[in-house]
């Protein structure tokens, strides 16, 4: 085995064992990036003095790739925008200082689409990143550089971002494991933000062990984000042992199966899945979400809205791009973000403003914030009889570039992921089966409650263990 | 639904081509159309969620900690001068 194709439980192992070192760790990923990325494109960039330089300093971590919107000091931090090219972080996210405390150092910069805004890495204004299983095929996204490094073994594990699926869906698309963590268990500091009341930083792994590693490393209170609370980080790798699905409650939600556009095959996956675990020992319970088919709608103004106004501190004054065409500070607003945003972070930032308005912002984000409060009830409801919901993680397998070219077609991909989202709870990705027309990977969708990662963990572990596919493999 | 995307762009401090005006006209009716339908729903004595987890006075230590050095902090600006961002004038009639 080639030591690009570790996971991060086997990487701290042979370093344990002092097999090989974090330097030859890092050595193996830029020489397999070097041979296999020109096709795939999943580095937007590379420091390599910089990961080599990390690794002799800490001889026993192991190198995580990092999308491209996580701040690592002295390194770029484009979120694969115009608008950032050349900026250099001054400081280290918390994830980041996380990271190297418990033995990890960042090491390479991943694509994404601009600013998180998308499902396929299509939207990426710098770079092309193609599914390392089909390079006809898009990643997935917004985290399609992470999910394709995994996938594609040009990394031990990497950390993405998931607002309404960011994590969950590309991890589907490439054969990884991927865990949106619940809103508020990991800190946001140093993170781009897209929509506030959404976004978690979490894992996009080879295996549910290598999550659950990562998970204990990232999540906690930090006082510079204050949505962490102070509550205790349990042992989530000591929390797998003995992971089964007997007895395990698994929640099936029907409104999630009568889906126009749910791919036959992805229908078939899931169906043998939920088959799987029954046969293990998991009782499966049908359960409602009711309000599910307005979460689209709700997750489409929500976080238009708050992506128009985290955006604004683009303007061309601290950092970032500024149009050399602006006349006064007006037109230097204007300007500069016209120059360095790319379409669909243009579309939303219009969409959000449209939706904040005077005259709208009742009905619009009022509402929608109140249809949240519905859809977060719904799963409160559900988690009273169930520890976990199964469900499709994406209506599809990996699609083609360019064939969701409408922005809205393109939107609702995310339709097993957003209602999560929005409720602010855990869930994951585990690989679960490929296409029988198109030989492409297919996950399945765990969800368990607000803070639940333990169990969450312990049920994708047990699903791992009875899959019949393992992440990333056979590259 | 007519969204008047001029106005909405200037709002925004966003410039936009005739093209893109356009475009994002046809397609954000779309998305609006869509977003529409959360007028359905009964919301009548149902409490908005503005958070993905309720959190109340999230306070820290109120201690002094250290900062950005100046020097840092300016580090990526498009333009300075001395230890300030340089920018076109804003006031009417002052001296750039």
């Amino acid at each position: 085995m080639e030591l690009y194709e570790l996971g991060v439980k086997q990487a701290l192992s042979g370093i344990a064992k002092g097999e090989f070192t974090s330097e030859d760790l890092v050595k193996a990923i830029i020489d397999r990036k070097n041979s296999a990325d020109g096709e795939i494109g999943a580095y937007l960039t590379f420091d390599e003095e910089h990961a080599l330089r990390l690794a002799r300093e800490n001889p026993t971590s192991v190198p995580i790739a990092i999308k491209d919107l996580i701040n690592v000091s002295g390194q770029p931090c484009t979120c694969a925008s115009k608008m950032l090219e050349g900026y250099v972080s001054p400081y280290d996210a918390t994830v980041i200082s996380n990271l190297k405390a418990a033995g990890f150092i960042p090491a390479g910069r991943v694509n994404m689409d601009e600013f998180a805004m998308g499902s396929s890495t299509e939207n990426s204004g710098l770079g092309v990143t193609r599914n390392p299983y089909d390079l006809s095929r898009v990643p997935g996204g917004s985290s399609g550089g992470s999910a394709a490094a995994v996938g594609g073994n040009l990394c031990i594990a990497s950390l993405g971002t998931d607002t309404g699926g960011s994590i969950r869906q590309p991890a589907s698309f490439c054969n990884c494991v991927g865990v949106k963590p619940s809103y508020g268990r990991v800190s946001r500091f140093g993170v781009t933000a897209f929509a506030s009341s959404l976004d978690q930083v979490g894992p996009l792994t080879k295996s549910v062990e290598d999550a659950a590693i990562l998970m204990k490393a990232l999540a906690g209170h930090d006082e510079r984000d204050g949505t962490t609370p102070r509550e205790s980080v349990p042992d989530y790798l000591a929390e797998l042992q003995g992971a089964s699905m007997k007895g395990v409650k698994i929640g099936i939600a029907k409104e999630y199966f009568n889906v126009a556009g749910l791919d036959p095959e992805v229908k078939r996956i899931t169906d043998s899945a939920i088959k799987m675990c029954e046969d293990a020992g998991a009782e499966i319970v049908e359960v409602s979400l009711p309000h599910t088919e307005y979460a689209m709608a709700v997750y489409y103004i929500i976080a238009p809205a708050e992506a128009s106004a985290n955006l604004a501190r683009f303007d061309g004054v601290r950092y970032g791009h500024r149009s050399e065409k602006a006349v006064d500070v007006f037109s230097l607003y204007c300007k500069s973000r016209a120059e360095g945003f790319g379409p669909e972070v243009k579309r939303r930032i219009i969409m959000g403003t449209y939706v904040l308005s005077s005259g709208y912002y009742d009905a619009y984000y009022g509402r929608a914030q109140k249809v949240r409060t519905l859809i977060k009830r719904d799963f409160d409801e559900a988690f009273t009889k169930v520890d976990a919901l199964l469900s499709p993680c994406a209506p599809t397998s990996a699609f083609a570039f360019g064939e969701k070219h409408d922005p809205l077609t393109m939107y609702l991909n995310d339709l097993y992921t957003i209602p999560s989202s929005l409720a602010g709870v855990c869930a994951s990705s585990v690989p679960a089966g490929f296409t029988a027309d198109t030989k492409m990977p297919v996950g399945v969708q765990f969800i368990c409650g607000g803070f639940e990662e333990a169990k969450l963990l312990r049920i994708s572990k047990a699903f791992e263990d009875i899959s019949p596919v393992k992440a990333a493999r056979g590259i | 639904m007519k969204i008047d995307v001029a106005y909405v762009a200037e709002l925004a401090r966003l410039e936009l081509s005739e093209d893109e005006k356009n475009l994002f006209q046809s397609q954000l009716e779309d998305i609006v159309g869509y977003v529409e339908k959360i007028s359905e729903v009964d919301v009548e004595g149902i409490p908005p969620m503005m958070h993905g987890r309720e959190t109340v006075n999230a306070f820290r230590e109120d201690k002094v900690g250290s900062s950005l050095p100046v020097e840092a902090a300016l580090a990526n600006a498009p333009k300075r001068v001395g230890d300030e961002f340089l920018l076109p004038k804003i006031v009417e009639g002052a001296e750039s």
